[in-house]
């Protein structure tokens, strides 16, 4: 299968009080055609910032890609002319955003907005533009499209506004969509029609997700494989399956159990001991070492590389035979 | 809308009528005149076959039923008669005449046109510098923002009266260079609340989510984040206006305004400059319409800014 998307090795890095910081490192995130692909991790860990300068959005500075490709279908979109850049954004491959409501213009209707990333790429006709725009809302389940159009956002409730956003980002049927915490903002009820909506969306336009989140739960129902990241880097990677049946890395576990399981009654939730570290003082070696219910000497020393322990998952820790076996 | 504003409004709306039909209100041209058969608007075009025609004696009409019709006030601004030089209130001169005979009112109605015209084309002016560069400044962040800001400091470090009273010490003191003048120096503050609006706006979900949509800079600061931004520019475009006017009064007043004999308010409140100890006339009536005038403006400004400021409400 083709691969939309490949990140190699990216490093971004941020100037914190005049020192770099690097708060992405040797990350690599593929993603197939036509498939769902989730990154999960905590705030702070560095997956929005991957996602961004997927779009190259990363503000600069502070910000700074130092190393690795973004392959985009065939070509390397950090050696992109700014201008070549913005006819992929919005066209090619589009964001969503997490919170709906702020993400769009107070001041325009929404039909507008939606109707702007064609005119801006396609100049398409007015009257093509409004009936393309009443085609993508009806698409994205917004009932009497006709009258909505003209309203503003806030004369419509989050979801609405999510859904708009979602019509905003599919209007030119991008190959890639990238869906940073589109659910975060939103009633859990809404959260699962949101979700739906995506996923029908994707098989419609035969388009890849990137799905950014920090919910396993939302993975669980729509991603064909998953990223796991930790302070800047990946440290397990398999398919959906393997990570809920067979979590090999213990920060990994750790998420895991702090899911509520209807199954089990009694037993109280655990939380992962400690914060996710600044990235000024990242451990060296291992950079889960600190947190970790398995560590050994050999974390502090050297760093776990992302090595396959069964086909198709990988996993970054020294024992990750043992964390998957259980105990 | 409060009712002082609104009192501010009509005032203004009533200067604009003023303005727009100066010619209609006083002059020394007829509005309307017949003559063997056709009908003629002397006010607003010139007419070669009234050459030589004495129309102030079809005044009272003919037998062949030509007729003229004057404004209310048949005074034009300049036209002067030394048989009525300083002569006080009157119903022939309801604001009586100045030094070399000429009607106070007509001059003041001539003079409208003028002093408004000069505080909306400053004011245009320097709104449009201060949104561009407050806007680029705001927008771009990092060293543009820092060269403009410095810019605006120094500009702000100036005594702005001084700076333009100077540079029409050395250009010809016409109606267009004080306009240019006054826009130059008058931009910082609006270019203040562009950047400022324009930093936080940046920031903004809906302005990234134009980018992320592939829209150019231009686009975005111009469609995305004007429209957001322009609500205080308002506000101090209207107290801008105050202040054009005030200035371009202060600047007539000391003779750097418009060079005479074009009529404007600060001109004539100029002419009392000799004749203030009896000449009350040449004082009260041009300063109470500067007053006037500029009164109104800050009390519509003073409305708009009530209007969209949350905490008040």
């Amino acid at each position: 299968m083709k691969n939309i998307l490949e990140i190699r090795n990216l490093r971004i890095s941020f100037t914190i009080e005049k020192k770099p910081v690097e708060v992405v490192s040797d990350t690599s995130i593929t993603i197939p055609e036509g498939k769902v692909i989730g990154v999960v991790g905590e705030s702070g860990c560095g997956k929005t910032v991957t996602a961004l300068s997927v779009m190259r959005l990363i503000p600069d500075p502070p910000g700074k890609i130092t190393k690795g490709e973004i392959i985009f279908d065939g070509a390397n979109l950090l050696e992109l002319s700014e201008s070549d850049m913005r006819s992929i954004r919005g066209n090619r491959i589009s964001m969503i955003f997490q919170e709906p409501i702020s993400s769009l213009n107070p001041v325009f209707p929404v039909g507008d907005q939606i109707g702007e990333a064609l005119r801006t790429h396609l100049r398409v006709s007015k009257s093509e533009e409004r009936e393309r725009v009443i085609e993508m809302l009806k698409l994205v389940g917004i009932p009497a499209p006709e009258e909505r159009l003209k309203n503003y956002p806030h004369e419509l409730s989050g979801g609405m506004c999510q859904r708009v956003m979602i019509a905003m980002a599919l209007i030119c049927r991008p190959q890639l969509l990238i869906a940073d915490e589109p659910t975060t903002a939103l009633d859990v009820t809404i959260q699962a029609g949101i979700l739906e909506l995506i996923n029908d969306l994707r098989e419609k336009f035969g388009m890849s997700v990137l799905l950014i989140t920090h919910d396993l739960g939302i993975i669980a129902e729509i991603a064909d494989e998953v990223y796991i990241m930790y302070a800047g880097k990946v440290v397990e990677h398999s398919s959906v399956k393997g990570i809920f049946e067979r979590s090999s890395h213990p920060y990994t576990k750790g998420l895991l159990n702090s899911i509520p399981d209807m199954r089990e009654r009694k037993r109280a939730l655990s939380a992962i001991p400690g914060n996710i570290p600044s990235p000024k003082d990242f451990p060296t070696a291992c950079r889960f070492q600190n947190r970790c219910p398995y560590v050994i000497e050999e974390c502090r020393i050297n760093e776990p590389p992302l090595r396959e322990i069964m086909p198709g998952h990988h996993t970054a820790c020294f024992r990750a035979e043992e964390v998957g076996s259980g105990a | 809308m409060d009712r002082l504003a609104l009192a501010g409004l009509i005032i203004i709306f009533t200067l604009f009528v003023v303005a727009v039909f100066d010619g209609f209100l006083a002059g020394n041209k007829p509005i309307v005149v017949r003559w063997n058969g056709g009908l003629y608007f002397p006010v607003l075009f010139r007419y070669n076959e009234l050459e030589g025609v004495e129309t102030v004696n079809l005044q009272q009409g003919s037998r062949k039923g030509d007729f003229a019709l004057y404004p209310p006030l048949s005074y034009a601004p300049n036209e002067s008669d030394l048989l009525t030089v300083l002569s006080p209130p009157s119903i022939s001169h309801p604001f009586g005449t100045d030094d070399r005979g000429r009607d106070v009112l007509s001059r003041m109605i001539h003079g409208t046109r003028i002093s408004l015209s000069i505080g909306f084309i400053a004011v245009g002016i320097a709104a449009l510098i201060g949104i561009l560069l407050g806007g680029l400044s705001g927008f771009y962040g990092g060293k543009v923002d820092f060269i403009v800001s410095r810019l605006f400091e120094i500009m702000m470090t100036f005594p702005v009266f001084f700076l333009i009273l100077t540079i029409l010490a050395f250009r010809d003191p016409s109606i267009y260079n004080i306009m240019i003048v006054i826009g130059a120096t008058g931009w910082t503050g609006i270019a203040r609340l562009v950047r400022g609006d324009f930093l936080k706006l940046r920031n903004y979900g809906f302005v990234e989510a134009a980018i992320a949509l592939g829209g150019s800079d231009f686009r975005i600061m111009l469609r995305h984040m004007l429209p957001n931004a322009l609500a205080p520019v308002l506000v101090a475009a209207t107290f801008g206006i105050a202040g054009a006017i005030l200035v371009e009064s202060a600047l007539s007043f000391l003779g750097f305004g418009v060079p005479p004999p074009t009529p404007s308010w600060g001109d004539v409140l100029s002419q009392s400059k000799r004749y203030v100890d009896f000449a009350w006339w040449l004082v009260l009536f041009p300063g109470g319409a500067i007053f006037l005038t500029v009164t109104s403006f800050n009390l519509v400004g003073e409305g708009f800014r009530n209007a969209i400021d949350p905490k008040i409400r």
